[in-house]
Parts: C-alpha cells; structure tokens; sequence
C-alpha cells in the first residue's frame, strides 16, 4: 500500500530532510502478456489506464510511453480548462471532464493545483459579439455556466486589459467561464501515473511502439523497443504521433500533425489572476503560481513533427498581447517551445473504435487537450472496457468523416484552432 | 522557419508561403458514382507522414504560383522542389 500524501507525511519526511520519500511509481520490465495496452504515456493515456484499472477492474495492463511519463505534450501546453463549447456533443464532453476536474486532486491524493480562476473570451468585432452572445446562450442551455460581459465589465475583471475604443481592435465585450482555471499540467501525469501504478498498472518508459502485430482485422500484439507484448487491445494516445501508429497498423486517420508554439515571460509578482484569451487577434494569456506569463502562439500552416515552429506565429501573438496589454511591453520572454499537435479537419477530438478489432484511437485533440484529460482517460477507458463508446463519445467516432456528422468546432470553440 | 526555393521567383522566407497539405491526391473523375468511404477517404484522410512526404505550397505573398515540394517532416528539411503535373522526385 502506497503512503498517503498529507500535511502529516510532509512533517515526517521533513524531519529526514525529504531523503525518504516513496517513489511514486515503480519501474517495470515489460510482461509477455497484458489484457490491454496503452500506447502513451501523457495525462490522457495515464487516465485511461487509471480508469480502466479503477472502473473497469482491468488490473493487468500496461502504459508504454517512447520517453518519460509527462513528457510530451502533456508537459508543453498552457494548462487552461474550460467547457464552453457551442455544440451539445462537445459540451457534454469537455464539461464532463470540468466536473471531473473539481475533484481530481482530493480523488488521487495528489494536488494538481486546480484553480478555478475563471476563462475570459474577449470579442473584437461586431461578429465576435454575436457569436460569444449565440455561445453563452448555447452554454447555459447545456448547464454550463457562462455569463456575457460588456466592455466595462471586462475592464472591471480584468483591469490591466486596454480597453480604449481606439486601438485596432477594440474589446467590445466578452464571455466569462467562473468555473473554468488552469492546472498544474505535470502533476497531472505524475497524479494519474502514480494513482495507475498503486493499482498494478505496468507504467514502461523508454519503450517505443515500432509495429502493430495484426492477424486479419484483429490486433495480436506491439513491436517495441523491449520488445514483443502480446495483447487483445490497444489504445493509441499518442497525440501529435497518432498517424505514425496508424499508419503502422494499417488504418487511415484524417488528421494533420503540426507545431504549436507557446512561451513564458521572467516571473513577475502577481498581475493577471484569471485567464484572458482572444480568438480574433490570438493572444491568450495567464499568469503561473510561479509568476511567469503564460502565452499560447497557434499553429503553422505546415505538416511538421520537428517541435520548432515559425518565429512570425510568436511575433503575431505578441503584437496583439501587446495592444491589449499595455503594461507588459517592457516584459522580457524566458523561453519559447513547440510541440506537436494532431489537428481534425472539424477541430474536434477521435475516441473510437477502428476497423481492426482490438485497436482503438484517442487523437485528434488538436491544440485544446489539456483540459479534457480527466474526461477523456474516463470516457476511452469505457470505450476500451466495453468495446462501445460511451454516450458522451459516441459522436467522436472516427465514422463521423464517412456519415459527414461532424462536430465543428473550429470557429465554434470559444477560440481559434 | 525556413527558406523556399519557388520555382518562379527564388529563395524567399517561408512566411511569404502558404502551406497547402499533401500533394498528388487526384480529384475524382466520377464524382457522382462515388460511395461515401471514397468520399471521406478524398476529402478528410491523409498520411500525414513523418519522414519524407509530398506536398503542395503556394507563394501567396509572391508569385501566387502553386507548386510541390518533397520535405522531411521530421525535421524540415526540403529535399526537392517541382512544378505542379510534374512526377514526385524517386525516394
């Protein structure tokens, strides 16, 4: 039995000056044979396994991740949480995970800093007002809970936002999410690795997927780097590298994987206790309990998996970051990083069974994954377990782009994808 | 970031270009006798390739000329460069 994180632990292990802490998962050999595997080993694919494990009684799986467990995109995204989604499918989806969210930290004795500061959309244009009006409308119908802000109101939420009429792109209102925030996004993986790992999850790092082992329509097993493990079924979390495992197994995915930039400031005292973003000029911005400025860049145009992205797509950002934020123009950038995310034509995450019996796929998440981690691990450890989707995934089949009902949420999400 | 070689106009910074996603996929001569796996297979499903792929870009801020390049994806490099109805390069 683990040992229980507490005030009291802390007090303990101080006392022997932090030298004896347990460590928080163990370090396995791969088995020969598993009941299902995991390929990925971020927040979403330590979630499933943790749900699999706790809510499904599968004890007698693994997670196999190519680096470290949190390592990925799991540790390179802007930690914001949010469910105001326009359309029902989404909606249910993203505010299934919030809802989960709220209790994370006390269900996996492990503080993932949940903080409910709040998601402010601004609108810059006359478009941007009806459409934030039309999705809180859409939002509040759904049970999630939005109000819509007029320019006054913004600047009373936000004081430091540029609200003078006279800038290119003047604020003329805004959405507020209360129950929205941010994350701690590290202590995620590590909570969820570490509440798998109790339960007999096999958590292998360094062990990178190079073949899936098919007889007809069924999956056998993987090729990795520790060599062969046997299995019935695979779930494929592996974000921007979706399609490099799809292509190994045979199965057509219609997603494209590009690099998405974001960048932290030096830290400064506190300045911004909510999180502010900006679909029309793309800036989004919140501040780290550490003090950085944390600012999310979009996406280049062009299909890369080399985790670098155009200087242009910062330069743009911060220009607009810039114009609303006045304040911060003597502020200096600390560091600047891409990753890879794998993008849907509708902008809108796959959990879905395939064609091959066995294999299933989590991808898709685009550049907004985060958020749904909880959710997601939750609704895809049901889909593996059952070998049916869940009512709050069923519209994310991957059957979606042959029927033509997509859930569209690029324009259609509170912010640009 | 990097530098494109355009066919028409030269080496120009890659922000003068418009990414146009993977090359070579044929419109369907029949569109009226296509099923709906044909359509979606045409429409949304892709390689996505991490390694050497084939694609189409456009010098929107140039020429405005589209064209094919073979580029490693995994780490941008531009192996070749041809015009549009030209065969890809051999791998």
């Amino acid at each position: 039995m683990r040992n229980k994180y507490s005030i009291f632990s802390l007090i303990k292990n101080a006392l022997s000056y932090h030298e004896n802490w347990q460590r928080a998962w163990k370090d396995p050999t791969p088995k020969k044979e598993y009941d299902a595997v995991i390929i990925g080993g971020g927040g979403h694919g330590l979630a499933t396994a943790y749900y699999l494990a706790k809510k499904h009684n599968m004890q007698n799986i693994a997670v196999v991740e190519k680096g470290w467990i949190g390592g990925g995109n799991t540790g390179r995204n802007t930690t914001i949480i949010r469910s105001n989604y326009l359309w029902d499918a989404s909606a249910g989806l993203y505010d299934h995970a919030l809802k989960i969210w709220e209790g994370l930290s006390q269900e996996l004795n492990y503080n993932v800093m949940f903080s409910q500061r709040g998601v402010m959309n601004l609108a810059h244009n006359l478009q941007d007002v009806r459409d934030l009006k039309r999705r809180t409308h859409a939002n509040r119908l759904n049970g999630i809970d939005a109000v819509y802000l007029n320019t006054q109101e913004v600047k009373k939420f936000c004081p430091i936002i540029n609200t003078s009429q006279d800038i290119r792109y003047p604020v003329l209102g805004g959405t507020l999410q209360k129950r929205a925030g941010t994350a701690r996004h590290d202590a995620v993986a590590w909570g969820y690795a570490r509440g798998a790992d109790e339960m007999g999850v096999d958590i292998i790092q360094n062990c990178e997927v190079k073949g899936i082992k098919r007889n007809g329509d069924v999956v056998e097993g993987i090729e990795t780097t520790k060599g062969f493990i046997k299995t019935k079924k695979i779930g494929v979390v592996a974000a921007g590298h979706s399609s490099v495992i799809a292509n190994m197994a045979g199965v057509r995915l219609p997603l494209e994987s590009k690099p998405l930039q974001a960048l932290v400031s030096e830290p400064v005292k506190p300045i911004i206790d909510t999180v502010v973003m900006s679909n029309a000029v793309h800036a989004y911005v919140s501040q780290s309990d550490k003090g950085e400025l944390v600012i999310g860049a979009g996406t280049d145009d062009y299909i890369s998996y080399s985790q670098k992205g155009s200087h242009q797509i910062v330069e743009g950002t911060l220009n607009a970051i810039l114009e609303l934020y006045p304040i911060f123009s003597r502020m200096r950038m600390l560091r600047q990083w891409g990753g890879i995310v794998d993008i849907c034509p509708d902008a809108s995450p796959i959990l879905s069974k395939t064609s091959i019996k066995g294999l299933y796929f989590n991808c898709g998440w685009g550049t907004g994954g985060f958020k749904a981690t909880p959710g997601s691990g939750d609704l895809f450890a049901h889909t593996i377990a059952n070998d049916e989707p869940h009512k709050l995934n069923a519209a994310f089949n991957l059957n979606r782009f042959v029927s033509g009902d997509l859930v569209d949420e690029h324009g259609a999400a509170a912010v640009a994808h | 970031m990097f530098l494109i070689n355009c066919p028409y106009c030269g080496e120009r910074d890659q922000q003068e270009f418009k990414a146009g996603g993977e090359a070579h996929i044929e419109r369907p001569k029949q569109p009226t006798e296509l099923s709906d796996d044909q359509w979606a297979e045409y429409l949304f499903m892709r390689k996505n390739i991490k390694g050497v792929q084939f694609e189409r870009w456009n010098h929107a801020h140039g020429c405005r000329k589209w064209f094919n390049m073979a580029r490693d994806t995994s780490n941008d490099e531009i192996k070749a460069i041809y015009k549009m109805g030209e065969k890809p390069p051999p791998q």
